[in-house]
């Protein structure tokens, strides 16, 4: 997901009786569904968790404005760039309410950026492959935005208060976006033949990738068993991804639209579809560096920052001369 | 001249250096110097796109042949483009940027204050909306240009080194020629030349706060108002227009 296999801290699930009696008020007040607030106790590990879920999250948002801000300029109309910015500037916004939530912690932003430029922390694998033609900027809303909401709507009830209600507001826009992409496909698949074609070519490389987003199955992993025993993570990557499959599936029938794996199909009884895994050796190259993106998005990232620096410097030094100016006065 | 052709031509100028400008501007998305300004110029820019489907929508109307805002902006080359120069400038570095907006903002909110009250109702409805969004991003541009001319030693000297290559780009907007005429003698726009005083004295704040020297000199750069440009914009229009181009006849 925008945060993939984050390692909680805790080494592994402890039973009641290994909890401290702290811990273990901490445990009931999560098990009764109680949100924890920046100033109440919790453990380290729990806060170490976050730090790294949060900042992994906030840190895709903001990856995630490279890949489509690569299409603002191109776009075919006025009104498709003014969504398109739109977006891309909302994907800010939420890169800016997960870092704040992220303070809450008693991590800076500075910290997290300083975290992912030096490749300490990741983001999403998904911002690491190429938009080539204007119907990824479709595919993106509507697979990668889809993906993103099935991950997020449950962490609206996610234990921690802070995270819990910027997952809100971030989802009425994720709803957005994934309507104005799929909207942008419908417009492909129904246009010229070269349409279609960039439609289906988009589907058949953002598919798999969009998979992927979900993580590895973590059905016997210890540090999701810790993290959803903290509330931090709500279900396995494995029921995420098949929710996606389920719902994803037939949308792309309605665009008339081939989902580019020769082994899907619908089992009546249990009422999923059963579909290939994507290579996951893939997966694993993306996340070590390589991807066909991550030199380019991550020096990107590294660029705008370096570049900024007297920029954030002048700021910084006009309002020490200012605050020295008023105290004098 | 007719005053239908003049007002296609206002217009034109008009809409033509939202949408230059919002495109350059645009170009920032993602790579902005720190998260908050990403989002300002992310909105800059949909202000000016948005003002531009306005602008060139209206200019379209005025021509009366069918064509619509898109059309304007994805199906004409760059003589016919008619935005002033400074639109085009590269964005270089922030500070190019910022300045580049300022010096704009200034003129614009003026421009737009009195296109208020234009004795075209259709004009006077778009700049009383579009005037609400400039007035914020002059707030923001000027605010910007003041703290980094009186920021660091090295803010300083980019902040003057934008201010000293934009100047030139700086006279067009104040000169009128026989389109601008007709609309003054009717009501519907400004003197160009009358903006001049008002535009001097926003823009003397770089100075006076922002520790900057304003070029002594009134030389300017022109040709954008009657689409003789830099070879910037043909990248621009290259970039801009290509799905357009090479896909004809598709909707998006
Ligand atoms: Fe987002
Ligand atoms: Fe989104």
């Amino acid at each position: 997901m925008y945060a993939q296999m984050v390692k909680s801290t805790g080494k592994g699930l402890k039973s009641r009786k290994e909890m401290t009696p702290e811990e273990g008020r901490f445990q009931d007040r999560i098990d009764a569904g109680e949100k924890i607030e920046p100033k109440d106790w919790m453990p380290d590990g729990y806060r170490q968790t976050l730090i790294r879920q949060i900042g992994q999250h906030a840190h895709s948002e903001i990856v995630g404005q490279l890949p489509e801000g690569n299409w603002i300029t191109r776009a075919p109309t006025l009104s498709r760039k003014l969504i398109l910015l739109a977006k891309v500037q909302d994907e800010a916004g939420h890169g800016l309410y997960l870092y704040c939530a992220a303070e809450t912690l008693g991590v800076s932003r500075d910290e997290l950026t300083e975290a992912l430029h030096t490749g300490r922390m990741k983001y999403s694998s998904i911002f690491n492959y190429p938009t080539l033609t204007w119907a990824d900027i479709g595919a993106i809303g509507w697979l990668v935005d889809g993906a993103a909401i099935m991950n997020q709507v449950p962490l609206q009830r996610t234990s921690y208060g802070p995270y819990a209600r910027a997952m809100v507001r971030i989802c009425k826009e994720e709803s957005f976006h994934q309507r104005q992409g799929y909207d942008i496909m419908m417009k492909m698949a129904n246009g010229t033949e070269a349409q279609r074609a960039m439609a289906q070519d988009a589907l058949n490389r953002f598919w798999y990738p969009s998979l992927m987003m979900f993580g590895p199955s973590d059905k016997d992993s210890v540090h999701s068993a810790q993290s959803m025993a903290w509330k931090i993570k709500i279900n396995t990557n494995d029921e995420l991804r098949q929710k996606f499959v389920d719902q994803t599936v037939p949308q792309a029938e309605y665009l008339g639209l081939t989902i580019p794996d020769n082994d899907l199909k619908y089992n009546k009884k249990t009422g999923h579809y059963e579909f290939s895994d994507p290579d996951w050796t893939e997966f694993f190259e993306v996340l070590k560096g390589n991807g066909p993106c991550n030199r380019e998005r991550l020096g990107a990232r590294v660029k705008a920052w370096d570049d900024g620096a007297w920029v954030r410097d002048g700021l910084m030094a006009h309002a020490v001369k200012h605050s020295a100016k008023i105290a004098a006065e | 001249m007719t005053q239908q052709e003049a007002l296609f031509e206002f217009l034109l100028r008009l809409g033509d250096t939202t949408l230059i400008l919002g495109h350059r501007v645009s170009e920032w998305c993602g790579h902005g110097p720190v998260l908050e300004e990403d989002i300002a110029l992310a909105n800059t820019a949909l202000d000016l796109i948005g003002q531009t489907q306005l602008w060139l929508g209206l200019a379209a109307e005025v021509e009366g042949k069918g064509r619509t805002a898109d059309d304007l902006a994805y199906h004409r080359d760059a003589w016919d483009f008619r935005n002033l120069l400074i639109a085009e400038r590269p964005n270089g570095d922030f500070g190019h940027t910022i300045m580049r907006q300022f010096l704009y903002d200034a003129w614009s909110s003026l421009i737009l204050f009195r296109l208020s009250g234009s004795t075209d109702p259709g004009i006077a409805a778009i700049a009383q909306k579009a005037g609400k969004e400039v007035t914020y991003h002059l707030e923001r541009s000027a605010d910007l240009c003041i703290r980094l001319g009186d920021g660091t030693e090295e803010s300083h000297r980019r902040m003057q080194d934008a201010l000293d290559a934009l100047w030139p780009y700086t006279g067009e907007m104040f000169l009128g020629d026989d389109a601008d005429a007709v609309l003054v003698e009717t009501g519907i726009a400004p003197d160009p030349d009358d903006l001049r005083a008002d535009w001097d004295a926003t823009v003397s704040r770089l100075e006076s706060e922002g520790t900057l020297t304003l070029p002594d000199s009134s030389f300017a750069q022109t040709g954008g108002k009657t689409g003789r440009h830099s070879e910037h914009l043909g990248y621009i229009l290259a970039e801009m227009q290509w799905l357009q181009r090479a896909y004809p006849g598709a909707t998006w």
